[in-house]
């Protein structure tokens, strides 16, 4: 029976066969303003537009697709996506295991958001989000560490006194504090980590990577990224933009 | 839905209420619950039957279906159920794209790679090309197989107790009358057996009842998936902001969770009353003394 189920399955997928190639993007859906599910329940938020305008300039007919942050380069790997876009930075310890494209942001800060402006995050525990750099980076540093699977629990765990702060990028965490009352403070200390935020591909798939490479280096050119990057509705007017710098070798 | 929502962050009080709560992402978590339901009822019965032909498996008379069945037992029992989830459903659908990957494509290249898995883009399982549905369906395919056999050795065990439990003067008296092997199993044994299996099978219902979180693992977007992303506060980037109100979806799926216990129990408790019917138990013992 189990069979015949996957048998009906195959036949039915296989009348969908020899349309123009697709290529599959895989995000988390769960990092605002980076990617979220909107109200209408699509992926949106700043790497919606910048992959669909990459797709665009590339000539790739794409569509989207979530995954569990946890589980999102294993099932890269296995091929169920082409390439991953979701405010993933450029670190050596991924290099080892999937291949970047250049940074469609640059490197950005971290930042802790806390309670109170005066705690101590020596003694902590810091919140930070499991298998991010900034959770790699609070260990390193020998503070206490606890880790959660969504970005949204790292934020409550300081709400409701679990963690003192939250230990992630600065761009998500400028509007939760924003929008808090109050209730939440961005503390002064940033850090700088990680390569900036590229698109993941495997390592075996050089031909995509470079066709998005040349895509974001496009967009880099006419400015048309720094553009996107400072919207009101993304990062804002404050944010690190590529500048000069990205139009080097156009 | 409505007219009044085409610009919800004019409107207030009730009215945005109403808008809220009929927004796509809280029909589609509407829609979950058909999900979860779905699941449940192609499940059950699927992991009933594996647990069936485990145990049977377990008592054969036969030394490799013994091994089989209880290898398959002790084996899925002791694997962690989250470790089954992540890596079994990668592996069975690597399989599947192998299988695949032998009939359509040409110039066969051995697909483990390193740490990666590759096929032609003929032999995905749904092709790239096909409709977000059919990978939907992809997905919740792979939950049920995953969840029949993970629930299957948990019933195979339940029931191989339940088998040993059934009096053997039963099985005997059976024999004695000149019946086979099979006959003695099918006639005798298998309709005795439900009546001692049955606490276990519903404690394993309401554990399947709850583990359909461990369908976000599979890419499967179930009623606590939605729950915690619809509850998580949200900022100005959508169109209906507001704080962590988790509390009050996670207080709606106690709701749920509590008329799925009680629906359960009413059948369970009806189901148990008919089983003990003329059983050699002191619940089939008392109804007998009722009846006199």
């Amino acid at each position: 029976m189990k069979k015949l189920l996957l048998a009906t399955a195959l036949a039915g997928l296989a009348g969908t066969a020899f349309a123009q190639d697709v290529v599959r993007l895989g995000t988390e859906g769960a990092y605002p303003p980076y990617n979220f599910i909107n109200d209408a329940g699509e992926v949106a938020g700043f790497e919606r537009e910048l992959g669909d305008e990459l797709c665009k300039r590339a000539g790739l007919t794409c569509e989207w697709t979530t995954n569990a942050w946890d589980s999102i380069i294993p099932n890269l790997q296995s091929g169920n996506y082409d390439l991953i876009i979701a405010g993933m930075s450029i670190t050596a310890e991924r290099e080892e295991v999937i291949d970047f494209s250049q940074n469609y942001i640059p490197p950005a800060s971290s930042a802790y958001l806390a309670a109170t402006a005066d705690v101590d995050l020596k003694s902590g525990p810091v919140a930070a989000q499991t298998g991010t750099i900034q959770a790699g980076y609070v260990a390193e540093q020998g503070m206490t560490l606890v880790e959660y699977a969504t970005p949204e629990e790292t934020i409550a765990a300081v709400k409701n006194g679990e963690a003192v702060a939250v230990f992630a990028d600065k761009d998500y965490l400028v509007p939760m504090a924003a929008e808090s009352n109050g209730e939440l403070v961005m503390l002064a200390n940033e850090v700088a980590l990680g390569g900036g935020v590229g698109l993941g591909f495997r390592s075996s798939d050089t031909e995509l990577r470079g066709k998005f490479d040349a895509a974001i280096k496009s967009m880099k050119c006419d400015g048309s990224l720094d553009a996107m990057i400072v919207k009101p509705e993304y990062f804002g007017p404050n944010a690190v933009v590529f500048g000069d710098a990205g139009k080097e070798g156009c | 839905m409505f007219s009044f929502c085409a610009d919800p962050k004019a409107i207030e009080g009730l009215s945005w209420l109403s808008c809220y709560l009929t927004s796509t992402k809280h029909l589609a978590f509407y829609g979950s619950v058909g999900t979860v339901l779905l699941l449940l009822i192609i499940t059950a019965p699927f992991a009933l039957a594996f647990g069936f032909g485990g145990a049977t498996a377990a008592r054969s008379p036969m030394l490799p279906a013994r091994i089989l069945g209880k290898t398959y037992i002790a084996m899925v029992r002791g694997i962690p159920d989250i470790v089954f989830f992540l890596f079994f459903v990668i592996a069975l659908d690597q399989g599947v794209e192998y299988l695949k990957s032998l009939a359509v494509c040409d110039g066969g290249l051995w697909p483990w790679q390193g740490l990666e898995f590759r096929v032609c883009k003929e032999a995905k399982v749904p092709l790239a090309t096909s409709d977000a549905f059919w990978h939907d369906a992809y997905g919740f395919t792979l939950a049920v197989v995953t969840f029949a056999l993970v629930f299957g050795a948990f019933v195979a065990n339940v029931l191989f107790g339940a088998m040993q439990a059934v009096p053997r003067a039963q099985l005997e008296t059976a024999e004695a009358y000149g019946m086979n092997h099979s006959q003695v199993f099918w006639r005798i044994l298998v309709p005795q057996m439900w009546v001692y299996a049955l606490p276990g099978l519903s404690n394993l219902w309401m554990i399947l009842i709850k583990a359909t979180p461990l369908l976000f693992l599979l890419g499967v977007e179930d009623i606590v998936y939605y729950a915690r992303e619809l509850g998580g506060s949200k900022t100005q980037a959508y169109e209906y902001p507001h704080p962590d109100w988790r509390l009050w979806y996670f207080l709606a799926l106690l709701g749920f969770y509590l008329l799925m216990t009680k629906l359960s129990e009413g059948v369970l408790g009806r189901l148990s009353a008919r089983l003990s019917k003329g059983q050699a138990t002191a619940a089939g013992e008392a109804m007998r003394k009722a009846a006199a």
